[in-house]
């Protein structure tokens, strides 16, 4: 096992991380700000996906895919919060967790009827394509853009938090969200705002994403159920423990795949080390969540203290 | 669209008329997968096997198909209102192996025939057969088997393999070790429905395997394929149809073109039925069918052929019926082993682009004749 073997790893979860990172940013600020578990977070990145293939496809350009992904996720989010999400505000969660299973259900079937059952084409665009040196090891140019994508998303969300006046409403909103339409924002619109952004970002992830995966039917939720183990373990609500908490996924999933079966290797038949060691490795981020929750029960970065 | 029938109105009513219901008409219920990743698959079968009852002008076939998402739960359920409330004769349809397991052995146990259009686990094939299973595709090892061995054509030396960890999965891998003789770099199981391979890339490049073998069907082996293609890793691919067919080559793109892969059919397969089946599927569908689609189509065609000669309720003469395979495959010759399982040719393709349109063309033949090892421990 070299050294550059592990490096490339380390980079593999990163980037996985960062992925993660744009799917949870989104689903604990929903939760965060308006006190909503939304389901369907992962159709909103279904969305992106298949309307950045649709665009790329049809004009040629990636990034041109990529606008209309991101556009396409953010209207159908402040759409939704119009028609449907405004109307579960004051319900409990479980009301919330039906009627967005509803909306994966619907919008998958949406999908399915305008672009069909089978997987579209999209590929990276030509600029990124191929590896480049990080001198001990050959790392795909796309995959390291990606990085550069969601290290630039997360400093862009944290200054929109923490510089601007949509931020300070949107802390506020966290806090009380009472005391805020009291002192005359418009809380309507706040709620639509933040629930477009989080689609933003659901529909970026699966623009990115679709491109080195499979544009199809139900792509979000694999990705939605890691994303909730992220803003578990990072804290309900934090944007910085959905930071920290991607990461940790993104790296130890990637590096348990890698190293488990190797260790039962050393002590057990080849085949069924590898066996034992994937079947293990996939429960790894939720034997994770499961300490994270007896430890720290409200996650590592609690956004209500 | 849960629900789809397609008796033909006339020989209901004509049947009302003569005041015998639906005595003639044969329920065939088909549980497949047409939601979720895996759904390009169920489409392809249903496709194939609705085309095939269009052809012969079927009227006395009542199918029902529904929707089983993959999940063997779901199919269990569907599989037990199907024989319980529409009184299914055969039902048919399943794509993956571990709904076959949920499903098969209770349906066959209740005396109604099975006839899978696709999955084929091994312990089906081996001690559970059942003289009620029929498999109209081929056994899971099979194609993996031919696999292996051409990879020894090929001088594969070195050959790092990888599959999913599903009871497909690891008959792949040990129906491409049976016959596989070089060293292996490396061997991996990844997860079902697994849509990162960067971890599994990493580590093929560092093996210093001097090929890879991958058993990675649906939307696995798309991404699989988009990712190894920007990974700079530069190894020749060898695998099964099954990840490489019509369903997701337009969406792997260039990345496939190239890969050797083996099947028990091709779209240029030169027979007669073949070419009727390819043109028909075009005309009705406007795309190229797969191997799943050919699989449906076949199954429908065997189904048939016993109708015209047994009936349905004579379990005896419908099960002999069956196992006479009395139709003209799209595949060629056909027939099945005492274990219910094909005896088939497999051939070796390469993926192409004609007109603009990745396919795949015959380059040779890996087996012919070849039936499954699993008939051995078969008893029935």
């Amino acid at each position: 096992m070299s050294l550059a073997l592990v490096l490339e790893q380390l980079l593999n979860g990163v980037q996985f991380g960062l992925m993660l990172f744009l799917m949870s940013a989104g689903l604990t600020l929903v939760f965060g700000v308006m006190g909503l578990i939304n389901l369907a977070h992962g159709s909103l990145y279904m969305i992106g996906a298949f309307l950045c293939a649709a665009v790329a496809g049809a004009t040629g350009n990636f990034w041109l895919g990529l606008m209309a992904g991101i556009a396409a996720a953010a209207a159908a989010g402040a759409l939704i919060e119009m028609i449907v999400i405004r109307r579960l505000y004051a319900r409990d969660h479980l009301d919330q967790v039906l009627a967005t299973f509803a909306l994966i259900l619907i919008l998958s079937e949406g999908v399915r009827m305008v672009f069909g059952p089978f997987p579209l084409y999209l590929n990276v665009p030509d600029s990124l394509r191929g590896t480049v040196s990080l001198g001990v090891v050959d790392y795909s140019l796309y995959r390291l853009a990606l990085i550069g994508f969601g290290l630039a998303v997360a400093v862009g969300l944290w200054a929109l938090i923490a510089k601007t006046r949509l931020g300070i409403q949107i802390r506020a909103g966290s806090t009380d969200r009472e005391m805020i339409a009291a002192l005359g924002v418009n809380i309507r619109a706040l709620y639509t705002i933040v629930f477009a952004l989080g689609a933003a970002l659901a529909g970026l992830a699966g623009a990115l994403v679709g491109a080195i995966q499979s544009v199809q039917v139900g792509m979000g939720e694999p990705v939605l159920i890691v994303a909730f183990v992220v803003i578990v373990i990072g804290g309900i609500g934090s944007i910085k423990g959905a930071m920290v908490g991607a990461l940790l996924v993104g790296v130890i999933d990637t590096m348990g795949r890698f190293l488990l079966p190797r260790i039962f290797a050393t002590f057990m038949d080849t085949s069924q080390a590898m066996g034992v060691g994937a079947a293990l490795a996939s429960m790894l981020i939720y034997l994770l969540m499961a300490l994270v929750l007896i430890f720290r029960p409200k996650g590592l970065f609690p956004a209500h203290g | 669209m849960k629900t789809l029938r397609t008796t033909a109105l006339a020989a209901l009513t004509a049947g009302a008329m003569l005041g015998q219901a639906q005595a003639d008409t044969v329920t065939v219920g088909m549980i497949t997968t047409l939601s979720g990743g895996g759904a390009g698959l169920g489409v392809d079968v249903r496709d194939g096997f609705l085309l095939a009852l269009e052809m012969a002008d079927a009227h006395d076939i009542n199918l029902v198909v529904e929707d089983d998402a993959q999940r063997p739960e779901l199919a269990v359920q569907i599989a037990e209102r199907m024989i319980q409330s529409e009184r299914a004769d055969i039902l048919t349809g399943i794509i993956w192996s571990n709904l076959a397991m949920a499903v098969v052995p209770s349906t066959v146990a209740q005396d109604i025939f099975y006839i899978s259009p696709n999955a084929g686990p091994s312990a089906l094939a081996g001690a559970n057969c059942h003289p009620n299973y029929f498999n109209a595709a081929w056994q899971n090892d099979m194609l993996h088997e031919a696999a292996g061995q051409h990879a020894n054509v090929l001088g594969y030396e070195n050959t790092f393999i990888m599959a999913p960890n599903y009871p497909a999965g690891t008959d792949a891998l040990t129906g491409f070790k049976r016959y596989f003789e070089g060293e292996l770099a490396g061997e991996l199981f990844t997860q079902v429905g697994q849509t990162d391979y960067a971890a599994e890339i990493a580590q093929i490049r560092a093996s210093g395997a001097d090929s890879i073998f991958i058993f990675l069907p649906g939307g696995m082996g798309i991404s699989f394929m988009r990712q190894f293609e920007q990974s700079g890793v530069d190894l020749p691919i060898v695998s099964a149809g099954f990840s490489f067919d019509q369903d997701v080559l337009p969406a792997m793109g260039s990345a496939a073109l190239g890969v050797i892969n083996t099947s028990q059919w091709s779209p240029d397969l030169e027979n007669a039925a073949n070419e009727a089946f390819v043109a028909a599927f075009q005309d009705a569908y406007g795309r190229l069918p797969s191997l799943y689609a050919s699989q449906g189509f076949d199954t429908a065609n065997l189904i048939l052929s016993a109708l015209s000669s047994a009936d349905v309720a004579d379990k005896d003469g419908f099960r002999d019926a069956l196992r006479a395979a009395d139709f003209a495959s799209v595949r060629g010759d056909f027939s099945f082993a005492p274990n219910h399982h094909p005896v088939q040719t497999v051939y070796v393709r390469e993926v192409v682009e004609v007109e603009g349109v990745l396919t795949n063309r015959i380059i040779g033949t890996a087996f012919e004749e070849h039936r499954d090892v699993h008939g051995e421990n078969c008893t029935m």
